[in-house]
C-alpha cells in the first residue's frame, strides 16, 4: 500500500532540486534496465537505445526548475506525510525521512560535479592533487561544504549563516540559518500548528549528507522569525558521541 | 596482470563484482589468478579483498581524497591492493595481481598453477601469459616492464587505476541517483558492468 506512493513522493523529492530537476525523465527508464536476469539479450533499453548510464550528468547542471511546479509538488508531499501522523513532530519526521536519501545522493553528484568541471578545465595538467575536492574529514570542512556548495546546488545561494553553540554543554551542536528557506515560501502554517516548520525536508537532506560522510548526526529545523525575515528558519546539526570523539582523535593527529 | 573489482557499501556489504584481466599489450583480457591452489582462485580475491578494509579505514581519515592509492599488499599472492572512497562512504576495491610473482614461490604450487594458466591460455592462444611462464620470471619481467602490469606501485599504474576508478564512479553516481535505487542495494544493471569492463580495457 505505501510502496507505490512512496516511489512517487522519491520522485518529487528529486525534483525539489533545481539542477537536478531533469533526472525525473532520465531515470524513469531505469526499472526496464535492471530487470533481473543478467544476461544481455533479456534486457530492454528505451526506444531511443538511451539508458539513465549513456546522458551525460552534467547535462541539467544549469537547468532550473519551475517554481510554481516545485511549489505544487512539495506542497502535495507535506500533505502526504501528514497523513496518520500522531502530531507534529512526527510529521517533521517524515518530511525528514524524505529529505533524507536525497542528501545521500547529492553529496555523490556534488563531488562529481566538481571533479567533472575542474578536470575539464585543468585538463592538461596531469597532477592529481590539486583538481579533486577532499572529502571532508572534520565537522568544520563539512559543514562549510553544507553551507556553500550544497545549498548553491539546491536554492542557487549560499545558506545565510553559520554558527557554534556557545554554550559549554552542547559542543556538538552547530546551526545553519537560511533566511527565506525556498521550502517555506509558498507554505502557510495554520495558527495551531505554529511549531510546525516544513523545512524537516531541508534538514533530513542536511543529516543524509552528514551521514553519508561518515558524520552520525541529528538535523532538525526551528523558526526563528525576525522583523525583517518573517520565516527565517534556523537548522540545528546535534553531532553523536562518536563524531566528538573522533574529532579529538583527527585533531590531535592534525589532519585538517 | 589479473584484476578484481568490488564496490563495497560504507556496511561492507559487496554491491558489485568483477574479475577481468588485462587487455595491454596483448592480453586478452581474461582474469588468470595465481593462488598456491587452484580451487583457491575463486574466493581469494575476495578474502584478500575484505582482508583489506582494516587498512582502508585507517586510512580514510588520513587523507582526504576520494583516490587512496595502493593500500595493502598481501606479499603470498603478490596481490596489490588498491582503493578508491566516494563521499558517500561506498568503497571501490580493485585488487591486482601481476603476471609474475614477485616472490618466488615453491616448485610445487609454481607447477600447480602453471598447469592451470598453460590449460586457459592454450584454449584462448594468447601468449602473453604462457610464455612468461615457460620463459621463467626473468624474461617476463623485460617484456612486460613498458606496461601497468610489470610494477603495481608505480606512478604510471596509480595513474591508470585513478582513471579507472573516477570511470567506475560517474557510472556509480549514475546508479545511485536513480530514484529505485536504494543505499546498499547491489548493482545488477548489465549497462553497469559493461561500462566497468570497458573502463578495465581502456585503462587496466
Amino acid at each position: 500500500m505505501a510502496h507505490p506512493a512512496r516511489h512517487s513522493s522519491m520522485l518529487s523529492t528529486s525534483n525539489n532540486v533545481q539542477t537536478a530537476a531533469p533526472q525525473t525523465e532520465k531515470q524513469l527508464p531505469t526499472p526496464q534496465i535492471q530487470t533481473p536476469s543478467q544476461a544481455t539479450p533479456g534486457l530492454r533499453v528505451p526506444s531511443n537505445r538511451k539508458t539513465i548510464y549513456d546522458r551525460h550528468l552534467n547535462r541539467s547542471r544549469n537547468a532550473e526548475l519551475s517554481r510554481a511546479s516545485f511549489a505544487f509538488l512539495f506542497g502535495e508531499m507535506v500533505t502526504y506525510a501528514q497523513r496518520r501522523v500522531t502530531g507534529i513532530q512526527d510529521l517533521e519526521r517524515r518530511l525528514n525521512e524524505q529529505g533524507y536519501p536525497l542528501g545521500l545522493r547529492l553529496l555523490d553528484l556534488l563531488f562529481y560535479r566538481t571533479i567533472s568541471t575542474s578536470s575539464s578545465s585543468t585538463l592538461t595538467s596531469s597532477s592529481t592533487s590539486a583538481s579533486p575536492p577532499n572529502r571532508p574529514l572534520r565537522i568544520l570542512p563539512l559543514l562549510h561544504l553544507i553551507h556553500g556548495p550544497l545549498w548553491r546546488l539546491l536554492f542557487n545561494r549560499p545558506a545565510d549563516a553559520l554558527e557554534h553553540s556557545v554554550s559549554p554543554d552542547t559542543p556538538n551542536e552547530y546551526m545553519i540559518t537560511d533566511n527565506d528557506p525556498l521550502v517555506n515560501t509558498y507554505i502557510s502554517v495554520p495558527k495551531e500548528m505554529n511549531q510546525l516548520n516544513c523545512a524537516a525536508f531541508v534538514a533530513g537532506i542536511i543529516e543524509g549528507v552528514c551521514d553519508g560522510c561518515g558524520f552520525e548526526a541529528k538535523v532538525t529545523a526551528h523558526n526563528q522569525p525576525t522583523e525583517m525575515w518573517p520565516s527565517r528558519t534556523i537548522f540545528l546539526l546535534r553531532f553523536g558521541e562518536s563524531v566528538m570523539e573522533r574529532e579529538k582523535v583527527l585533531e590531535r593527529a592534525g589532519v585538517k | 596482470m589479473s584484476y578484481y573489482f568490488t564496490i563495497l557499501s560504507p556496511t561492507d556489504a559487496p554491491l558489485f563484482n568483477i574479475a577481468f584481466g588485462t587487455s595491454k599489450s596483448g592480453g586478452d583480457g581474461i582474469a588468470r589468478f595465481r593462488f598456491p591452489e587452484a580451487s583457491q582462485n575463486t574466493y581469494m580475491t575476495q578474502f584478500i579483498i575484505n582482508s583489506s578494509l582494516d587498512m582502508l579505514e585507517e586510512a580514510q581519515w588520513m587523507n582526504g581524497n576520494m583516490y587512496l592509492k595502493h593500500i595493502d599488499t598481501y606479499p603470498p599472492a603478490a596481490a596489490y591492493i588498491s582503493a578508491f572512497l566516494t563521499p558517500s562512504g561506498t568503497r571501490f576495491v580493485l585488487l591486482h595481481q601481476p603476471p609474475q610473482p614477485n616472490i618466488p614461490a615453491s616448485a610445487t604450487t609454481s607447477g600447480a598453477a602453471g598447469s592451470m594458466s598453460m590449460s586457459l591460455s592454450a584454449s584462448t592462444s594468447s601468449s602473453s601469459t604462457g610464455g612468461g611462464l615457460f620463459g621463467g620470471s626473468g624474461s617476463s619481467g623485460r617484456t612486460s616492464s613498458s606496461s601497468i602490469a610489470a610494477n603495481p606501485t608505480a606512478p604510471q599504474t596509480e595513474e591508470a587505476v585513478r582513471q579507472f576508478m573516477s570511470e567506475v564512479y560517474e557510472g556509480y553516481v549514475k546508479t545511485v541517483m536513480s530514484p529505485f535505487y536504494r543505499r546498499g542495494m547491489e548493482i545488477k544493471s548489465p549497462v553497469f558492468r559493461g561500462k566497468v569492463s570497458a573502463a578495465g580495457r581502456k585503462w587496466l
